[in-house]
């Protein structure tokens, strides 16, 4: 056990160095105050993502942030669970995901967050990746990517993407074409990457809108004790 | 307040004036600490209204669901025990339900929407014990000869009938609450929120 | 103190009064708002790095009361749940959405933290600049010392509570620097732990010392710290003794009562930290990473390693220190060399007042010697803190072990260096 901890000591430097490679990420276009396309970006997640993954720290209910009623999202989002109150978990078992994928899926709430690095934010990478998939015999599952080599999960929207090659130079090809054009396609990234960002931190362009509020009124704060200090040290010489 | 000689007016209009905004400014502060004690949205998925479907419920019958963590009783009322309300009416302590222990739409005899679903919080208004059903009727009851079936407070005693209201002289005060409801359907039931508009 | 303030509150005749007088009969509330506020006599010269000592009693006024009300929410539970997540993980986030304000006071506790070691690193720094280590505020500077080993010890165990990959790996690493001990290191560490890795034993514990015993032990080192300053009274930008001239009633001449005039610009000092400290908990909470690391967004597992994890950036000028000593020498291994010169580098602090051999206290009356040790020991400090964060190459632990070296040798070389340095004469009064 000691060894082991005394490698994993020794390691952490070399590991680091190690993943000392940049990585170039492609800006996800902001999408944090445009409604209609984080409510496409929340379809297109439950539709898509929410199979496997689970955003299991989400309730339905808050999708009323991006301005769903609830009963929209009764009527046209909740498939897994039975209340709006609820989680956006899912049926599927831990235990047999990890055989299926070799690893479980991840929780997805926060991944927006997590995916953040020095190379860019987590959108810019979630960008990248979801449009960085490419056919790789080499793989049980056929894909890869261009950001997350040896990826477990498979390209679920290639039906809509169609099948990229990886060609000389380290390019990308599109080889077989898919239901949605290019542009079409990364527009509908857009709004999944920008809906989980949203839902990264639901309550984000509300802390903004406080936060001017809160300076506006520290500001006139500082001018009321400023002049009350000024008038108290006006004796002290 | 006013200002006289001894007192510098400059340095008390900015004394109040700093202290007016430091007030407001630990006030405002106060708000995020206080509404942190009120029931997360997790609590109030858990409390959401609840959907009772009632079709299988044959008179005379009783179901208990659970809504906000406590007991609701939906009770099919039979012709008899319905009955069995108006001979009672002299006994028990609020009759026409004037005490504010239900939403207005059940302010009536039968203290519910359709006289025959009794719909009820199961928790005595006494001390917060769940009464238990005491159907059958008469000296067979174990309670009293004319008893036209209710419930009995095993914790001290307290008795009510077939619309949860409380008989006289008993230590609960009041009748047993009934939660705001409304029929989706004939055999659906939402507990927990009044109907619409209503 | 008692005895030289022990006149009684006379009451005016007012309910208030009244009220006052029975207290005061009975508890030295007088005494006390006097001895501390009222007739404590600060210089009159303070300026702006005199702010972060109320500023930082103010930091931790904001992390009791938050962290009280995280409590309430959070539960350090290292099993996973249904979806599974570790609960730890997932009462965080369940704190951050589901509690009405949650996120607002998660973010002042987790922004506070930062704050605290801006302000206390400030404050420290405020300290070398003045001499205010130096005779009769030796008590001072060590309690100052050891309230900064708490603050550590408490940062440490409260960033392991999120339980994501960063508290996780975080812990790991730093505990498995007591098996570098010889001997018995192996059976401390586990025994630290409560298990044979970072587990919900060590979450628990940590949890129980994060908001009980180091909170604790912090207060009543800040009263000492407190007390011990208001016994000998505060030092100033010019480094002379205030009580050396005083007047007839013996009230310092360049003294000034904490009480009004030290409160209302103090208030102002507070005014704009919350300003900046409102910019990060509105605008910015992850800090761009550094006070919310990116990786710790990911749960806690056990069985992957971040590919690059580094301490939260309070700690990486001593975790340079740590990795810096590549070698073995004598019969000790370079990780056991690397825990002793870190632990080191936080005691030789404790030395500070008897290694400074000058005749003045103040920057504004020491010689060039000083002066540049000074300035060398900062840049050097900063670039260890800069190293700390990044991913070790030969380059840049040559560069750390030069820094190092630096950190050290502004210690050991104090009593030389102050003793023949070039100071100037130190004023009588206080000047601007």
């Amino acid at each position: 056990m000691m060894k082991k901890l005394l490698i994993v000591f020794l390691c952490v430097p070399l590991l680091a160095f190690a993943a000392g490679e940049v990585l170039h990420l492609d800006k996800a276009p902001d999408r944090s105050r445009d409604l209609p396309a984080l409510q496409n970006g929340a379809k297109v997640f439950i539709n898509y993502c929410l199979n496997c993954h689970s955003a299991s720290y989400m309730r339905y209910n808050r999708l009323q942030d991006i301005g769903l009623t609830e009963q929209q999202i009764k009527d046209n989002l909740l498939f897994t669970a039975d209340k709006v109150g609820d989680l956006m978990t899912i049926a599927m078992r831990r235990a047999e995901a990890k055989q299926w994928f070799g690893t479980a899926p991840p929780d997805l709430t926060v991944i927006a967050r997590a995916r953040a690095s020095e190379f860019g934010s987590g959108p810019d990478w979630l960008y990248t990746y979801l449009r960085g998939f490419y056919r790789d015999d080499a793989r049980p599952t056929g894909w890869n990517n261009t950001v997350f080599a040896n990826v477990g999960m498979p390209h679920v929207l290639w039906e809509l993407q169609g099948e990229q090659v990886m060609g000389a130079g380290h390019k990308l090809t599109l080889a077989r074409p898919g239901l949605m054009k290019p542009e079409e396609y990364d527009a509908m990234v857009a709004d999944l990457v920008g809906f989980l960002a949203y839902m990264g931190e639901p309550v984000a362009n509300f802390r903004k809108q406080l936060g001017v509020i809160v300076l506006i009124f520290l500001a006139v704060l500082f001018v009321f004790s400023y002049a009350l200090k000024r008038e108290y040290w006006k004796d002290i010489h | 307040m006013s200002c006289d000689d001894k007192v510098d007016c400059g340095r008390r209009r900015l004394l109040v004036a700093t202290s007016v905004a430091g007030g407001v400014a630990g006030v405002a502060a106060a708000i995020p600490f206080v509404s942190s004690f009120a029931p997360s949205e997790r609590a109030k998925s858990a409390g959401a209204p609840v959907e009772v479907d009632i079709s299988k419920l044959a008179p005379g019958e009783m179901m208990t669901v659970e809504w906000r963590g406590k007991p609701v009783w939906i009770i099919h009322r039979s012709k008899e025990m319905l009955e069995g309300l108006t001979k009672v009416a002299d006994k028990v302590a609020d009759p026409q339900s004037d005490r504010p222990m239900q939403p207005v739409y059940t302010k009536n005899e039968h203290r519910s929407i359709k006289p025959e679903y009794l719909v009820a919080i199961g928790i005595c208004t006494h001390l917060g014990c769940s009464p238990t059903e005491k159907f059958k009727t008469g000296a067979e009851s174990g309670i009293d000869a004319d008893w036209q079936g209710g419930f009995l407070c095993p914790c001290h005693g307290s008795t009510f009938d077939l619309a949860g209201r409380v008989f006289k002289n008993k230590p609960a005060p009041d009748n047993l609450e009934i939660p705001p409801h409304y029929y989706l359907s004939d055999a659906r039931i939402l507990i927990g929120e009044d109907k619409k508009g209503a | 103190m008692g005895a030289s303030s022990a006149e009684k509150y006379k009451s005016d005749g007012t309910t208030a009064g009244n009220l006052l007088e029975w207290v005061d009969a009975r508890f030295p509330l007088m005494s006390l708002w006097n001895d501390h506020l009222a007739k404590y006599y600060a210089p009159k010269n303070f300026n702006f790095w005199y702010f972060f000592g109320s500023l930082a009693l103010l930091v931790l006024v904001i992390q009791i009361v938050t962290g009280i009300f995280l409590v309430m929410h959070y539960k350090p539970d290292a099993s996973l749940n249904a979806s599974g997540v570790p609960v730890a993980f997932a009462s965080v986030e369940y704190i951050m959405r589901d509690v009405p304000w949650g996120w607002l006071i998660r973010y002042f506790h987790s922004t506070g933290a930062s704050a605290f070691f801006i302000v206390v690193y400030l404050h420290m720094f405020r300290g070398l600049l003045y001499g205010s280590y130096r005779k009769p505020r030796e008590l001072v500077w060590i309690f100052g010392v050891l309230i900064y080993l708490a603050l550590m010890a408490e940062a440490f165990m409260g960033y392991l509570l999120p339980w994501g990959q960063m508290s996780y790996w975080g812990a790991q690493v730093i505990l498995s620097l007591f098996s570098a001990i010889p001997l018995i290191g192996n059976d401390l560490a586990t025994w630290i732990r409560g298990d044979y890795v970072i587990g919900d034993a060590t979450l628990n514990r940590m949890f129980s010392l994060h908001v009980i015993a180091v909170p604790l032990v912090l207060v009543g080192l800040i009263a000492a710290h407190i007390m011990a300053l208001h016994e000998v009274g505060s030092n100033n930008p010019d480094g002379i003794e205030i009580k050396k001239k005083k007047d007839a009633n013996g009230v310092p001449l360049d003294g000034i009562p904490f009480h009004p005039y030290y409160t209302v610009k103090d208030i102002v000092g507070v005014v704009v930290f919350l300003t900046a400290f409102s910019i990060i908990v509105f605008f910015m909470p992850e800090g761009g990473g550094y006070f919310l690391e990116f990786n710790n967004f990911f749960p806690a597992d056990p069985m992957v390693t971040p590919p690059h994890i580094a301490p939260v950036w309070y700690f990486t000028p001593f975790y340079s220190i740590l990795r810096a000593n590549t070698v073995n020498f004598f019969w000790i291994d370079a990780k056991l060399w690397g825990v002793i010169f870190m632990g080191l580098g936080v005691m030789v602090l404790f030395f500070l007042p008897w290694l400074d051999r000058s005749p003045v206290k103040s920057i504004r009356y020491r010689g060039p010697l000083y002066k540049g040790a000074l300035a060398i020991f900062i840049v050097a400090f900063f670039i260890l803190g800069y190293l700390g964060m990044l991913a070790p190459t030969p380059g840049r632990t040559v560069v750390s072990q030069i820094c190092t070296v630096i950190y050290f040798l502004f210690f050991l070389l104090m009593p030389i260096y102050t003793s023949i340095d070039k100071c100037k004469s130190e004023p009588e009064r206080v000047t601007g």
